[in-house]
């Protein structure tokens, strides 16, 4: 039972991460019905950023804000020169896009701080949280439960109460209605690209201490992140986030209790996961099937 | 009365295929132009045009300032409000939703605020479906719903698409009894496009009639219903 408690939280606070990934690629999709393969690297990438300043002196919570301001303008800038000249191009022309993207952050932060593994230090105290008798968890794995909550938050508010959040939401339902209201279609996207990147930041600071850095670090946690927002629906924010902890929580006790699959085959769940949805359930859990005339 | 909004030699294509050949139009301003036409004419087009959604040759200017070329989303701050066809509204959105889009460009809370009731004054069962997302609503209230988000531009000019289309005949007289007294009371210029031509010239001052994205005869909407030729072909009767 203590072992089973354990794992559940371990899994929680990967889901979490799972969780915010998820919804950096729900969020593009919503806009475009794409996805951004290049995602996880822009997170690793940001992840690197923090790491140079942390090592330059800087407090952990400056480097971490810094971090995440200078991602969401490079999300904003990513996507008004690269993405914004194949606004008309096919989806396969954006696919290669987004392909190179990732093959480009991967090449230059290798090229930059080398492909050595680092550790990135966790902000959280290292005393693990005693539950109760037997039952203790890494203070680091509830703090990422926490920054990944605080997130959600400020992201449902924002969607909800601002008139940013609303015209965003409205640009990526209706474009041409959008501009009707005098909506700047284009800026809304490049707005939802800098969103995208800061929470892909976040992400990558609270697995960075758990998986230590590296330029590939992210490979497998965007296929997680991926099957996550295919499980909780694509088009369905909030399933995209509860898929997430599902994963994260499922992919845990799987690993632990099933020897044959360990942490060998781990992500090999996560590539079971897309096939099953796919196959048994295209809309996810929570989403929606979309239903196009052709 | 002046002209609020003027057209010379307007023309308009969709790719190769030419839909407007150079018309000539005016709304005065505090007026009603109508433009009548069968399905093809270039009605929904010569909208467009005026809203920076289509490529467009000629004149175009409105209070006397060029805005031809211009961005739909500049045309918009030019407070010159569309009601598209289909309605344009955010079916995914609620109907409080939907309204505050339609001020989105308006810094004025206040002002905005107030818009807002006067919207739920025009349309009272709009004002019971706040949360409501707006594409469980019907047909009519769905229209009422894209006239609202319209007047929350707090608008000079309004651009119509078929009002009446795909509503009951109920439904419409209605919907045309508050578009005139939202003329009357706030003095909000319009552009109507309809093919209900009895329905539109009741409503308007002045009519154009488009064939095949011409204007072949224009006047006095009175003139235009008591001309034999409109009324065999356009009011049946």
């Amino acid at each position: 039972m203590d072992l089973f408690i354990q794992l559940v939280v371990a899994g929680l606070a990967a889901g979490g991460i799972y969780a915010s990934l998820a919804l950096a690629l729900v969020m593009i999709h919503e806009a475009t019905e794409l996805i951004n393969f290049a995602q996880g690297e822009m997170a690793m990438f940001s992840t690197y950023l923090a790491w140079t300043m942390i090592n330059a002196g800087f407090p952990y919570w400056a480097a971490f804000f810094l971090t995440v301001g200078i991602s969401f303008v490079g999300g904003v800038v990513i996507e008004r020169v690269i993405i914004r000249p194949f606004e008309r191009a096919a989806i396969f022309t954006l696919i290669v896009v987004f392909i190179a993207l990732l093959l480009i952050f991967n090449g230059l932060a290798g090229w930059i701080w080398t492909y050595t593994i680092k550790s990135f230090d966790s902000p959280f105290p290292e005393a693990p949280l005693v539950l109760m008798e037997g039952v203790s968890v890494r203070m680091h794995d509830v703090g990422a439960i926490g920054v990944t909550l605080v997130v959600l938050l400020l992201l449902y508010l924002f969607f909800r109460f601002t008139p940013i959040g609303l015209a965003m939401r409205a640009a990526a339902q209706d474009p041409t209605s959008s501009k009707l209201v005098g909506i700047r279609v284009g800026w809304m996207l490049a707005l939802g690209w800098g969103l995208a990147a800061a929470i892909g930041a976040v992400a990558g600071m609270m697995v960075a201490p758990i998986v230590f850095l590296d330029p590939s670090m992210m490979a497998g946690i965007l296929l997680y992140g991926f099957a996550s927002a295919l499980l909780g629906g694509i088009n369905n924010p909030g399933g995209a986030v509860a898929g997430g902890f599902i994963v994260g929580v499922f992919e845990n006790l799987i690993g632990a209790y099933m020897p044959f699959i360990g942490n060998e085959l781990k992500l090999t769940v996560a590539l079971a996961i897309i096939i099953v949805v796919v196959i048994f359930r295209p809309g996810g859990l929570f989403g929606k099937v979309a239903v196009s005339r052709v | 009365m002046a002209a609020l909004l003027k057209a010379r030699g307007l023309t308009a294509h969709y790719g190769p295929i030419q839909v407007l050949f150079g018309i000539d139009f005016e709304v005065a301003e505090g007026g009603i132009t109508t433009i009548l036409g069968a399905n093809g004419a270039g009605k929904t087009t010569t909208l467009r045009a005026v809203c920076g959604m289509i490529k467009t040759g000629g004149e175009l200017s409105f209070s006397g300032n060029n805005i031809k070329g211009m961005a739909t989303e500049d045309v918009v701050r030019k407070r010159i409000a569309h009601v598209p066809d289909g309605r344009g509204t955010f079916t995914g959105l609620s109907v409080e939703e939907n309204l505050r889009l339609g001020a989105y460009t308006r810094r004025d809370r206040d002002a905005i605020a107030a818009d807002m009731d006067r919207v739920f004054e025009y349309f009272p069962l709009l004002a019971g479906r706040r949360q409501q997302q707006a594409g469980t609503l019907s047909g009519g209230e769905q229209q009422m719903l894209a006239i609202g988000r319209a007047l929350m531009l707090h608008p000079v000019l309004m651009l119509l698409d078929e009002p009446s289309f795909g509503l009951a005949p109920l439904v419409v007289q209605d919907l045309f009894n508050i578009l005139r007294t939202i003329n009357r009371e706030q003095g909000i210029s319009m552009l109507l496009v309809e093919q209900d031509a009895s329905l539109a010239l009741e409503l308007a001052d002045s009519a154009y009639l488009l064939e095949t994205g011409r204007v072949v005869m224009s006047g006095d909407a009175d003139v235009l219903r008591n001309d034999e030729a409109v009324r065999k072909a356009y009011l049946g009767y």
